[in-house]
């Protein structure tokens, strides 16, 4: 069993939490467990996900709540010590949000809410997010949401593209991403966030596994960091 | 006590795509002099403070804390005493 202990962060309103733990635990086999956001600590968990969803409904701007909540001063002193923490979709919003990543999130440019299965290109495969990828390879995952496009003033877009921080763009923006962003990593390398969904894409019985490799990559990557 | 009243938008030199829906919604129904439209949010804070400064300052407190993003977005306020 690998020795990734993830620790899965449930806000009120959080809705992809059970999709995540289900790869961790029943297809990937780590340890995993869920953190009540009200617990105010991750505990023994050396891997953060925060998920999908619309937590505290969305209020005021997506992710602009749950930043306060209890269990998040413990998420970003765990993040800026090191640790590896992944935001997907809503998990995204609340990872710019509290300032963990850079940018945010607006609405979408068309205006609508998009479920589909968009292509991504791998932008850098250095990361120990996505060393399972080859460069610009084209993967296929899920996204679902209103508010995923990416923005960020121009100096941080350089700084981006100049730390190689993008990791996972769109082959076909479908939200007016700035860049076609779809990923991206803090300079550290150890937050990612991303609005596609890699839970969706890893089960066989679901007929597409192109997320799953993420997932597994973070797992072993703690696992060989402890070893 | 004072009533804060806060507006909050998306910056200038970013699209809103809300307003630009609206925008041709207004120029479909004739309204050709409506040059630009922006939506945005409104909220209404009341606030139990000795002076107007200290209503300011807590404003501006809460807008750059929790109620604007500043990576996209402007706010500004008015303070009003409560009658």
């Amino acid at each position: 069993m690998p020795s990734g202990k993830v620790g899965i962060v449930v806000f009120p309103g959080s809705n992809c939490d059970h999709d995540v733990y289900n790869v961790f635990k029943n297809i990937l086999a780590v340890d995993t467990e869920f953190l009540w956001h009200k617990d105010g600590s991750i505990g023994d968990r050396n891997i953060i996900i925060l998920p999908g969803g619309f937590s505290y409904g969305d209020y005021l701007r997506c992710g602009a709540i749950s930043k306060f909540s209890s269990i998040m001063k413990d998420v970003a002193d765990f993040a800026r010590k090191g640790g590896i923490v992944i935001g997907i979709c809503n998990g995204f919003q609340v990872l710019c949000e509290a300032g963990l990543l850079p940018g945010g999130l607006m609405r979408n440019e068309n205006l609508k809410f998009v479920c589909k299965t968009v292509t991504l290109k791998v932008e850098n495969n250095k990361s120990i997010f996505t060393t399972e990828y080859k460069i610009k390879e084209e993967i296929n995952i899920p996204i679902a949401h209103g508010e995923g496009n990416y923005y960020c003033d121009e100096e941080s877009l350089t700084r981006l593209i100049g730390n190689n921080q993008i990791l996972f763009t769109y082959t076909d923006n479908p939200n007016g991403s700035l860049s076609n962003i779809a990923g991206i990593q803090n300079v550290k390398r150890n937050i990612l966030g991303m609005m596609p969904h890699p839970e969706r894409a890893s089960d066989e019985m679901l007929g597409n596994t192109d997320g799953r490799r993420l997932l597994e990559s973070v797992a072993e990557s703690v696992a060989e960091s402890v070893l | 006590m004072f009533i804060s009243k806060i507006n909050i938008s998306i910056r200038k030199t970013i699209l809103d795509p809300q307003g630009k829906a609206v925008e041709h919604s207004l120029k479909s129904l004739g309204f050709n002099s409506i040059e630009d439209t922006r939506i945005g949010k409104y909220i209404e804070l009341k606030i139990n403070a000795d002076s107007k400064e200290e209503a300011e300052r807590i404003s501006k407190e809460a807008c750059d804390k929790l109620l604007a993003n500043p990576v996209m977005e402007d706010y500004s306020f008015e303070i009003l005493k409560e009658t």
